[in-house]
């Protein structure tokens, strides 16, 4: 069974991932925020992070450059999701280890094609 | 035209992009009226009502992906660009050496997804085809499509369906909310309105046809007709594509599958030219 982290402060999107997600067979786990979930991955590492930039205490992108320096944090696939839709923030996630982006709003189309395109599914 | 369509028409289309043209009318009924049971609605009066009034996102939400399911997408499906990659350029490649010409026509083009994920492709193999005159032909019934597709301006929704993240960053010129296919790209596809019931006789050649999910809109006699006119506009060596739910078996004798190859077919008559040896083409760099 493949696992997916969902990470973001939101308990709305957390829950409407979730829903999706589980529906591709994936278990989910939820962090609101990037320590949480870098805590989280150092039990044990997901095979997929959707992952939100704006959170408090820690962001995606602090929490993804830290992520691929932690031992196996090379291995999960990283898939951002944001609000944040202009090209330099899109270059800058993919620079920092990013695998796919998703921009908001995202429907259940998006996220499949997306998880597809990176081997997820 | 009714004013529950013409509203969802342009509420479908502020908010996925979607074309909705007077000849889909019959799939509001087929999509919507799940939704509307699932909200205790008594039908379509009843969902446009709530869609004009402010506080009904999750219903809009659920109206725009009922709508939006199977509509176009880059990349849809992605096998049948994995065997544009991995079997029909590399037969058709050392085969056309000496003409340096390939001629491709997507018989349902739609809103370019398609006909742009082939652009897409060749040009990211543009080293090996310098010199090749590539004509990639894309005709719809819908001059409304077309005119999409002409423009090649998509909203964050579609852009974000199958087509990945460095190919978007790569092709398209962020506008606001809307994302512009590069001119160099648009430019590989000619566009043009054709009904596939007409006479192919102005349209030439190809070495590949793409007539991915439009023969479902047709009866069996007409399926029938369309494939084997089809067959003979394709060269010999020629490859035909269909969509990942239809067949020809039991509608053409044409065609014959190839096999392990879904949705790939064949002249049933061999092919006068030899098998090329076949080197598999690879966009490993870039996907």
């Amino acid at each position: 069974m493949k696992t997916c982290l969902v990470v973001d402060d939101s308990s709305v999107i957390r829950k409407v991932a979730r829903r999706i997600l589980e529906d591709l067979s994936f278990t989910i786990s939820e962090a609101a925020d990037g320590e949480e979930a870098l805590r989280q991955c150092q039990k044990a590492m997901p095979s997929a992070i959707l992952l939100d930039w704006n959170m408090p205490v820690m962001d995606g992108l602090e929490f993804l450059s830290r992520l691929r320096r932690e031992p196996g944090g090379d291995q999960p696939i990283v898939v951002f999701c944001t609000t944040e839709n202009d090209v330099a923030h899109i270059a800058r996630a993919m620079r920092a280890g990013a695998n796919e982006y998703i921009m908001k709003p995202f429907d259940r189309d998006i996220v499949e094609s997306k998880f597809t395109e990176v081997g997820l599914l | 035209m009714s004013h529950e369509f013409e509203f969802l028409r342009r509420f479908l289309k502020d908010r996925s992009g979607l074309v909705l043209t007077p000849d889909k009318q019959y799939l509001i009924e087929s999509r919507l009226m799940p939704v509307a049971r699932r909200h205790n609605l008594k039908g379509l009066s009843e969902i446009v009502l709530l869609l004009g009034k402010p506080g009904n996102d999750a219903l809009a939400v659920e109206v725009t992906e009922a709508m939006t399911t199977n509509e176009s997408f880059f990349f849809r499906d992605k096998v049948p660009f994995d065997h544009f990659q991995q079997v029909m350029l590399p037969a058709l490649t050392p085969a056309r050496q000496s003409q340096k010409r390939l001629r491709i026509w997507c018989a349902a083009a739609s809103t370019g997804q398609e006909p742009y994920s082939l652009a897409m492709i060749l040009n990211e193999l543009a080293a090996r085809y310098a010199g090749w005159r590539i004509e990639i032909t894309g005709t719809d019934l819908s001059r409304e499509v077309l005119e999409k597709a002409k423009a090649g301006v998509y909203t964050q929704f579609e852009v974000q369906r199958g087509l990945p993240v460095q190919l978007m960053l790569k092709y398209f010129e962020q506008n606001g909310d809307t994302w512009r296919l590069s001119q160099n790209i648009r430019s590989m596809v000619k566009y043009q309105t054709f009904n596939l019931l007409d006479s192919f006789s102005s349209m030439g050649q190809f070495d590949i046809i793409f007539c991915r999910n439009v023969l479902i809109y047709f009866d069996n006699d007409a399926k029938i007709d369309i494939m084997n006119r089809m067959a003979k506009q394709l060269a010999p060596d020629g490859f035909f594509v269909l969509g990942a739910a239809e067949t020809v078996v039991g509608l053409s004798n044409a065609f014959k599958p190839m096999p392990d190859k879904r949705g790939l077919y064949i002249h049933n008559a061999p092919a006068a030219n030899s098998a090329a040896p076949v080197r598999p083409l690879s966009l490993a760099a870039v996907r």
